[in-house]
């Protein structure tokens, strides 16, 4: 079979006022096409108001197996949440 | 829609002991796994299998209704058909994306799927014969569909269980307006009557038989199971669905077509006949009456489109040319 069709990523607004989301893929020549199937695929029932289409191979991905270095840090740092830090009652809410 | 036990699994894997266990550690912490995380091999190579079999049954579910949209009795039910038939494509095109995160490309599926090495769920190979069938698909076939898509919406795969999400949220229309024309015909002249009634009778045993093979000879059930790909049995999905039919069947005045059908107190559900396990197997390896009709038409419509496939893509590369130079 000649040439493959490039893949898209594609990413809904539901609404204003909310950020794109990522909700599928879908196969297309070109980025007037992509959006025309994005939206005949993933828009049939009113799931949004505008859509993005990102070539799958412009994604940049962190490795699955640095997450634990990448991430796991933070955990540690309960410092940076709000509830580690004891204030009292009189002072009021915070 | 369409869902089938998957046919011809292959869990075989050759990872260590310490691997495995780790994973299934995983599994069982109900964690999911995504695209790049590492997995053993038969996980991978039967959910290609499983989600490609699943998305070439939603492709080729497009055809027999499509064979009745410009019949349809009236603008409301063609409408209505038209958008299930659409919706079918969709859910092919979302599972066929899901299958892609696991390293299989779109061109081979479709590959395997025109030259026969892929399978789809069987229940295609049966011809719509009558209006009714249109009905009875709806609420049989997609009624079936759902009983095995639900559980897969916890499917420990991220992408499949996402995409089984999306479906299922859609497939609830696809019932029930199959249930009501049904209704219509069932509560019509004796002549409609007696139409949703053959319909049901040709349709009811290859419904029972998408749940797939009874679990004493599912040999790959196991496996799918403790890798939460799969969450209930075959027969326990099938017991679920017969209980859940028969007071539809009744309500519309229709007979199953099951002399052996009747209620059991003991186990609070239907006790059924034989199912004629060759015809299944006859069928799933492409002996159906319409198994050949179907490739052939899908395969017209892949060589018919590959004008429009070739054009697009130079089109692209002009376009894509023609930008750089006004750079």
């Amino acid at each position: 079979m000649s040439g493959e069709v490039p893949l898209w990523e594609v990413f809904i607004r539901p609404r204003n006022g909310l950020s794109h989301k990522h909700v599928g893929s879908i196969h297309a020549a070109d980025e007037v096409m992509a959006l025309q199937a994005a939206r005949d695929v993933y828009t049939r029932r009113g799931e949004g108001n505008s859509i993005w289409v990102v070539p799958s191979a412009a994604i940049t991905a962190s490795d699955p197996d640095q997450a634990a270095e990448n991430f796991e840090p933070t955990g540690e740092k309960i410092y940076r949440h709000p509830t580690f830090y004891d204030i009292p009652d009189e002072v009021g809410h915070m | 829609m369409y869902s089938q036990g998957l046919i011809g699994a292959d869990a075989r894997t050759d990872e260590t002991p310490e691997f495995l266990e780790a994973f299934q550690n995983r599994i069982d912490a109900e964690e999911k796994i995504e695209p790049n995380d590492a997995m053993p091999e038969g996980y991978r190579r039967t959910l290609v299998r499983q989600i490609g079999q699943h998305a070439h049954s939603e492709i080729v579910g497009m055809l027999p209704e499509g064979n009745w949209i410009t019949r349809a009795p009236s603008l409301r039910r063609k409408a209505a058909l038209l958008a299930k038939v659409q919706d079918e494509g969709g859910h092919g095109l979302y599972l066929y994306a899901a299958a892609e995160t696991l390293g299989v490309s779109r061109e081979e599926m479709t590959e395997e799927l025109l030259d026969g090495r892929a399978k789809y769920s069987s229940i295609f190979n049966y011809p719509t014969l009558s209006w009714a069938d249109i009905g009875t698909i709806g609420w049989l076939v997609d009624g079936a569909a759902i009983m095995n898509q639900i559980p897969l919406c916890r499917c420990s795969y991220g992408p499949y269980a996402r995409a089984m999400i999306r479906v299922c949220k859609e497939e609830s229309f696809h019932q029930r307006q199959g249930y009501e024309i049904v209704m219509t015909l069932a509560q019509g002249t004796p002549d409609q009557k007696a139409m949703a009634q053959d319909s049901l009778n040709r349709w009811w045993w290859p419904s029972l038989m998408m749940f797939g093979p009874h679990d004493g000879d599912s040999v790959h059930g196991d496996q799918s199971m403790a890798w939460k790909i799969k969450r209930f049995s075959n027969d326990e999905l099938r017991q679920k669905f017969i209980d859940a039919t028969v007071p539809q069947a009744e309500y519309l005045g229709l007979t199953i077509p099951d002399p052996d059908l009747k209620w059991n107190e003991e186990k609070g559900g239907y006790d059924h006949g034989p199912i004629d396990w060759d015809e299944f197997w006859r069928v799933v390896k492409g002996h159906g009456p319409m198994a050949r009709d179907r490739i052939k038409a899908r395969k017209k419509a892949w060589d018919d489109g590959a004008w429009v496939r070739e054009a697009a893509l130079a089109h692209a590369e002009k376009r894509k040319a023609r930008k750089l130079v006004a750079e």
